[in-house]
């Protein structure tokens, strides 16, 4: 390759990398605002494929990519609804709930996508790229961060604007508060329960929106398992953020990148490696992070426990 | 004494299950005294103070609070009453800062936190005003214990507050701590603030008290004033009868040495230096204590001795034969018993049977089991032969432990180790949690044990059970044996100087950390 090439290449690659983060941004921010409040959801991957599947049924419907969003973000936050009841109200143990809705996402989607959509074979319409004037003609930077839709341009407005709730607002801060020591937040006057099931919405409301990105923004499909394991590398993101928001982006970013290059390694007619291995990649990077980011220093001290009030 | 009391609290009561923690306890606090409330574990002070904060929701009873009738539903309406407490596990968000932990829960939950510099400012006020130094940036989770209850104490007076309940303020500091605690009361009461101090410590009490209020089994035994009485008047009232343990005993026979600690060191599990070079011998035949004011090493050394914590250098002689860095569980099987101090944690496991308790260690010995199945009926038959000889009460054997009451758990696992027929048996608080009849049961059985020529170091805090048994008392301090002397009551002063890291008359320089 000549270095023409390679800029190109690399061109590419890093718009693409963002693109292919952007679910992960909103699924891991969201897991975020959940775990800070000590709430483990480990049904993200179930909760995006239910964002998915809203998202792509309601802009089959209404020829509207903003609709399906909503859709998206509504469909999520149903899951988190019912997440948040069997955990929070009847306190039962998060893991087993979330297993539990990452079957069901699996099984209800792909049951709902075969019996109405399958044999109609149609794509829809999706969100198109927003050249932005000027920025978008810079060689090489123009063609990876400013030709995009506005969905992955909105993954910038959205890690800012969770840093600011959860440091600079009374909500972040109890937030913060209920998943490390939720007597404490009681005993000031805050219902606890009532803040976990706002996390829980807000995180499964972002991992909708990120499911319905895949559909809505990057292919115009559903397919089955179309989130082919991004819930469970959100989980794996937010870990390696250190439960961050913008460490969530950036981390999210690598991953994207990895997504990126698994795609355009495998279109290299030259690199001969077999493509299940490329396809493993960022499953592989997934458990070499969290090998590597060992323990659970900033994790939330009660992630994963009820709370009782006495 | 004011016609008017600023805090009545008329006959209340409270149950928790069966257990009753306010038998109809009145009591009347004056404003701006400090007043103490001293009784044992489980007196039920920290209930009672629970219930004047709106922690805890009284059954029956009043409570009368600035001439008004007041009922608490929660801590929030306490503190805007001008009540706050201090807790015995602090109300602290560890990752938050200072400030973000006072103004949580402050306003609209939708509110954007924009006057972190006015709050700063404020507790920087504060603070100097009663000397506290807590800096308002300061993360929770970086300061130490003392410095945390300062927070504590400065986050009361950061609301606003008339009167500070202050729950065993005294258990988690320093002697130097304790005095500026101390000193900072009577800061308080001179700015017409009133305190309630709750404690089991006499000389605290003694020192910074108006009035004192005993209490004993979830009821108050007498207020009195403190210039009308004495320690001694005051420890009998505590405990309901005279302090004096005497158990019959003979005199000891020790023979040959069991255990050996050589030049003992190792770190907490916070990684500071907790031994710094222990050494002593227990012979067979004998019971030696271990005194000292709780955190100067005695746990460290129990979990040392039973391969819970690395040792850094020294050595552990087990009749003749070095077992120091050995696993627990060969440390176990080579004749050692061992009592923790946290049964919980290292006694016995709560979900499980009181048969299955019973056999931990020995889960996979004969006739307990045989090429690796339990064996039903050997278990029941010696978890039955136990609770007969110990008179544990329970229901059966197959029973959860955690459904028996601590004084049964405890007398269970001494039970079980005696049982093991060690030759060594450690002990760390033998009768912590437990009612007077057990506590003089499983005195006698250590005493018993002794006589059969077992060697048994007894680690305690409490004084009269080192008294009761033991035939000669160590007294640790700062991870080191400061000294040794006979059980002898006479020579308590004594024993109090080297607990307080005094020998024989030269002060000791503080040691850092």
């Amino acid at each position: 390759m000549d270095d023409m090439m390679l800029l190109t290449f690399l061109a590419t690659l890093a718009g693409a990398a963002w693109r292919l983060a952007t679910p992960l941004i909103f699924a891991s921010i969201g897991e975020i605002f959940s775990e800070r409040a000590g709430v483990l959801n480990i049904g993200l991957e179930g909760t995006m494929l239910v964002g998915a599947f809203c998202g792509f049924a309601t802009a089959f419907a209404t020829d509207s990519v903003l609709l399906g969003l909503i859709a998206g973000i509504a469909g999520g936050m149903v899951f988190g609804l019912i997440f948040a009841f069997f955990t929070i109200t009847i306190k039962a143990d998060q893991i087993v709930v979330g297993a539990a809705l990452n079957l069901l996402g699996l099984g209800l989607t792909a049951f709902l996508f075969r019996t109405y959509y399958v044999s109609t074979g149609k794509g829809i319409e999706i969100a198109q790229p927003i050249n932005i004037p000027w920025l978008s003609d810079l060689p090489f930077i123009g063609e990876a961060f400013f030709r995009q839709n506005l969905i992955v341009y909105s993954t910038i407005l959205v890690t800012i604007l969770a840093a600011l709730v959860l440091y600079r607002t009374s909500f972040g801060l109890t937030l913060r508060a209920v998943g490390e020591h939720p007597r404490a937040a009681d005993v000031a006057g805050r219902n606890v329960a009532a803040y976990r099931y706002s996390a829980v919405l807000v995180g499964t409301g972002l991992a909708g929106l990120g499911g319905a990105f895949l559909t809505l923004g990057h292919s115009n499909q559903f397919v089955e398992g179309i989130t082919s394991g991004r819930g469970f590398i959100a989980l794996a993101v937010v870990v390696f953020a250190r439960w961050s928001p913008i460490g969530a982006f950036f981390v999210s970013l690598l991953f994207g990148l990895f997504y990126a290059l698994q795609l355009m390694l495998q279109a290299q007619a030259s690199i001969v490696v077999p493509y299940q291995l490329l396809q493993a990649l960022p499953y592989i990077m997934t458990i070499i992070t969290l090998v590597v980011v060992r323990g659970k220093g900033a994790a939330p001290s009660k992630l994963g426990q009820p709370y009782d009030m006495r | 004494m004011s016609p008017k009391p600023f805090l009545r609290i008329e006959n209340i009561r409270k149950r928790f299950g069966s257990v009753v923690a306010s038998d109809g306890v009145s009591l009347e606090i004056d404003e701006g005294e400090i007043h103490a409330l001293l009784g044992e574990n489980g007196a039920g002070k920290s209930v009672l103070m629970s219930m004047i904060c709106g922690m805890v929701r009284p059954d029956e009873g009043e409570i009368v609070y600035k001439g008004q009738s007041v009922r608490f539903n929660s801590p929030r309406e306490a503190i805007r009453q001008r009540i706050g407490m201090v807790h015995q596990h602090f109300m602290l968000v560890p990752n938050l800062t200072v400030a973000e932990n006072y103004i949580l829960g402050q306003g609209s939950a939708l509110r954007v936190i924009n006057d972190m510099d006015k709050v700063h400012a404020r507790i920087r006020e504060l603070s100097e005003r009663y000397a506290l130094d807590v800096r308002p940036e300061a993360r929770i989770e970086d300061l130490s214990v003392g410095e945390q209850q300062r927070v504590e104490i400065l986050k009361a007076l950061f609301h606003g507050i008339d009167l500070l309940i202050l729950d065993e303020p005294t258990a988690v500091l320093t002697p130097q701590e304790t005095d500026r605690l101390l000193a900072l009361m009577g800061d308080l009461v001179k700015d017409g603030k009133t305190v309630v101090f709750i404690s089991h410590k006499l000389d605290e009490v003694m020192r910074v008290s108006n009035r004192i209020s005993v209490m004993r089994d979830g009821r108050l035994v007498k207020t009195v004033n403190v210039a009308d009485t004495d320690a001694r008047g005051l420890a009998r009232m505590m405990v309901g009868r005279d302090v004096r343990m005497e158990l019959p005993r003979g005199p000891a026979a020790p023979g040959r040495i069991v255990l050996s600690i050589e030049n003992l060191a190792c770190r907490s599990e916070t990684g500071l230096p907790a031994l710094r070079g222990v050494s002593l011998d227990v012979r067979s035949g004998e019971i030696v204590g271990i005194a000292g004011v709780s955190g100067n090493g005695q746990t460290e050394l129990s979990l040392a001795l039973c391969g819970l914590l690395p040792v850094d250098s020294g050595r552990v002689v087990l009749n003749g034969q070095d077992i120091t860095g050995l696993d627990p569980a060969r440390i176990n099987a080579r004749s050692v018993a061992h009592i923790p101090e946290d049964r919980h944690k290292h006694g016995i496991v709560l979900p499980l049977s009181l048969g299955e308790n019973t056999i931990l260690q020995r889960y996979n010995e004969s006739p307990f089991a045989t090429s690796g199945m339990l064996n039903r009926r050997p278990i029941r038959e010696h978890t039955r032969d136990l609770i007969r000889r110990f008179r544990i009460k329970s229901r059966d054997v197959d029973q959860k432990i955690s459904e028996l009451s601590g004084g049964n758990q405890q007398k269970l696992v001494v039970a079980r180790e005696l049982a093991r027929n060690p030759d060594f048996i450690l002990v760390n608080q033998l009768t912590r949690g437990i009612d007077i009849g057990a506590m003089e049961f499983v005195m006698e059985e250590m005493l018993k044990q002794r006589d059969n020529g077992r060697a048994i170091l007894l680690i305690s805090t409490e004084l009269e059970e080192l008294f009761a048994i033991c035939d000669r008392i160590l007294v640790m301090f700062h991870g080191e044996i400061l000294g040794e002397l006979p059980p002898d009551r006479n020579r308590l002063d004594e024993l109090g100087l080297l607990m307080a890291g005094q020998t024989a008359n030269v002060v000791q320089p503080p040691l850092a950390g």
